[in-house]
């Protein structure tokens, strides 16, 4: 009798002790000036810690703590879940313009102050994301290209137009973006066959691309999900032709890997990513601090010039020459996402999309 | 030693741990997941709770179907596999001397620490045009040209048999070291080959454990998203990989749930099935 009563309060004093260590994260938070600031990994992210990062905290004092987020959506989803358990494994985060709106629906993103970002004038208009009431929900940090590259050693001559993609005789080379709202394959298709991304205001144009594109199927390779498994392909010419980053593309290229980044007659898919700050953060004071230092041109300027990200702020406001801004980013009208399309009609999407892949 | 039955509620006490922990880390996720597969989904936007049948209709259409008699089929075939690979070579390891057996079960299990991801690019090179194994070929004179292996069912089936059958030997290995060894002497006493001794006596002997081998390399296997994504084509991606797609990439975690769901009711079903069957061919 006695061994089980003991056995019965050592339970009872396991369970608090169990009980506190879980509360354990709530009472204690850090007071220092840091801030946890969420950018896609590999390239990118040691770029941005290379370049960027160090020089903020030394002109703030704010110290910065990077995290590698997958890209897709996969990064909204972890934001979305632990901003319900009150937890931000990031405070601002680069996130891309669909994961914006779906975050828009739910209310993740902190209203960004913009009397508190001093360079504000010079950003672009459509690089700033604004909730359907007007607030602010995230400031333009860069914008990307996504091109046709190819691997020089195959392809001697550079491909000069999207159509390369449905050519017979690429069978079986194309590595291609696997989902339908990260690839904007839709977009390429009714710039190129049918006269403009208006071609898919109604279901029957965008069924008509879908018709279109289920003629690439033959030619694709690889549909990737992860970066790195096309990049690899690529630079081996395993798979000598595909879309993929125009930045990411020319910084290998410039390591000297044999591949290049074209911006195809019908333009590039432009995309790009504003800073957003997940409402379970508490730096709010700070993140504010780093988007100002962010917008300002001369440090757009260094993105483009070592990361190989277009500015979010006018050029003229920059120092980029010429041809430093040729490098990334293009005269051509680039080919813009319809973003709204990947929010009003995300499921019907996803399954056509789905069942034309895997179908 | 004689086992006493629990007297008092104290003698239960032990069973505690086991059952918090099962209740923590089992029933409460998947109770979750149940709910959560009957939440309405906001389309671009997250999901609230709700009662609806929405994600289970959307589930049942030939092209899910389709993807799921898929998923099964690989698992059954990464079984076979699996078992007609492993069971030879166990049944010859628990031959050998004691330091041959450790040897290749530490080898064995050096490959269990790798990673899905690892193996699966290992793979994707092995199979690769521009690296892979028929280069040997073509330099054995075997072959005209290098060529790709990857994507392709073979290359999804090589990497799934290569992960899982570490597994295998590891469950099988305990049952045939206590395999009475007398029983294949008497039978070559009597006459049998060794061929003929394997297959009339050690492998009926073993029935159950290779079916119970069976069982557990089949839901090893239909867990499987990464590899068929890293060497197949779309075709041959399973159930689990369109799981993640909803659940990571959409934000649709009511219909991921759903899914998840149906494919754990319709695998209980298959290896409840298995079990009765099993039952039956014993008594008679």
């Amino acid at each position: 009798m006695k061994i089980n009563s003991i056995k019965r309060r050592t339970l009872l004093g396991a369970g608090l002790a169990g009980a506190s260590m879980l509360a354990m994260p709530a009472v204690l938070r850090a007071q220092d000036r840091s801030l946890k600031v969420g950018v896609y990994g590999g390239y990118f992210k040691d770029s941005f810690d290379k370049n960027i990062f160090p020089e903020f905290t030394k002109a703030t004092g704010i110290s910065v703590e990077s995290v590698a987020e997958p890209t897709g959506e996969a990064w909204l989803v972890q934001l979305e879940q632990a901003a319900r358990a009150g937890q931000a494994p990031a405070d601002l985060s680069m996130m891309s313009q669909v994961a914006m709106l779906k975050g828009q629906a739910t209310d993740l993103w902190t209203p960004i102050d913009m009397a508190k970002i001093k360079d504000a004038s010079n950003l672009l208009d459509r690089f700033i994301n604004k909730y359907p009431d007007g607030r602010v929900a995230g400031v333009g940090a860069v914008s990307w290209y996504i091109t046709l590259v190819t691997n020089t050693n195959v392809y001697k001559e550079p491909p000069t137009s999207w159509e390369a993609l449905w050519d017979p005789a690429n069978a079986d080379k194309l590595g291609l973006l696997a989902l339908v709202s990260n690839s904007f394959l839709l977009e390429v298709t009714a710039k190129t066959f049918m006269g403009g991304t208006n071609a898919l205001d109604t279901e029957e144009g965008i069924l008509k691309a879908f018709e279109k594109l289920a003629e690439v199927k033959p030619n694709v390779r690889l549909w990737y999900r992860d970066e790195a498994q096309f990049e690899q392909a690529l630079k081996s010419g395993e798979i000598p032709m595909g879309q993929y980053y125009h930045d990411v593309t020319g910084l290998a290229a410039a390591d000297g890997h044999p591949v290049r980044s074209t911006f195809p007659k019908e333009g590039g898919i432009q995309d790009s990513g504003c800073w957003a700050l997940s409402r379970a953060s508490q730096k709010v004071e700070e993140a504010h601090v780093f988007i100002d230092y962010m917008c300002q041109p001369a440090i757009q300027a260094t993105l483009s010039r070592k990361v190989g990200t277009a500015p979010t702020v006018k050029r003229e406001s920059t120092d980029l020459t010429d041809k430093e801004f040729a490098a990334v980013s293009s005269d051509i009208e680039p080919i813009i996402p319809r973003y709204d399309l990947y929010q009003t009609k995300s499921d019907w999407l996803n399954q056509k999309w789905t069942e034309l892949i895997v179908g | 030693m004689r086992r006493e039955p629990a007297q008092t509620l104290g003698d239960y006490t032990p069973l505690l741990f086991p059952a918090a922990m099962l209740t923590i880390f089992f029933v409460v996720p998947f109770g979750t997941m149940i709910a959560v597969s009957f939440f309405q989904r906001q389309q671009g936007g997250f999901y609230t709770p709700a009662f609806v049948y929405d994600n289970y209709a959307r589930f049942l259409s030939a092209f899910f179907g389709g993807v799921l008699g898929f998923s099964l089929m690989l698992a059954i075939a990464v079984a076979v596999c699996c078992v007609v690979l492993a069971l030879p070579f166990t049944y010859l390891l628990t031959r050998m001397a004691r330091s041959v057996q450790v040897l290749w079960l530490v080898a064995l299990l050096s490959v269990l620490s790798l990673s899905e991801v690892i193996i699966g690019f290992a793979w994707s090179t092995l199979f690769s045009r521009t690296a892979g194994i028929t280069n040997i070929l073509v330099a054995l004179g075997l072959m005209g040209e290098a060529q790709a292996l990857t994507p392709s069912f073979g290359a999804v089936l090589t990497g799934m048999v290569y992960q899982a059958f570490p597994y295998t030997v590891l469950v099988l290995f305990p049952a045939l070291v206590r395999l009475d060894p007398t029983l294949t002497e008497a039978a070559r006493t009597l006459g049998a080959s060794p061929l003929k001794a394997f297959f009339t006596v050690v492998v009926p002997a073993l029935r159950n454990t290779i079916v119970a081998t069976l069982i557990m390399v089949f839901i090893f296997a239909l867990g499987s998203y990464l590899l068929p994504q890293l060497l197949g084509r779309p075709q041959h991606w399973t159930l689990s990989v369109l799981i993640t797609d909803q659940a990571i990439y959409q934000s649709n975690m009511p219909f991921a749930a759903a899914m998840a769901v149906f494919l754990v009711l319709v695998t209980l079903g298959l290896v409840a099935l298995t079990v009765i069957a099993g039952r039956k061919g014993e008594a008679a």
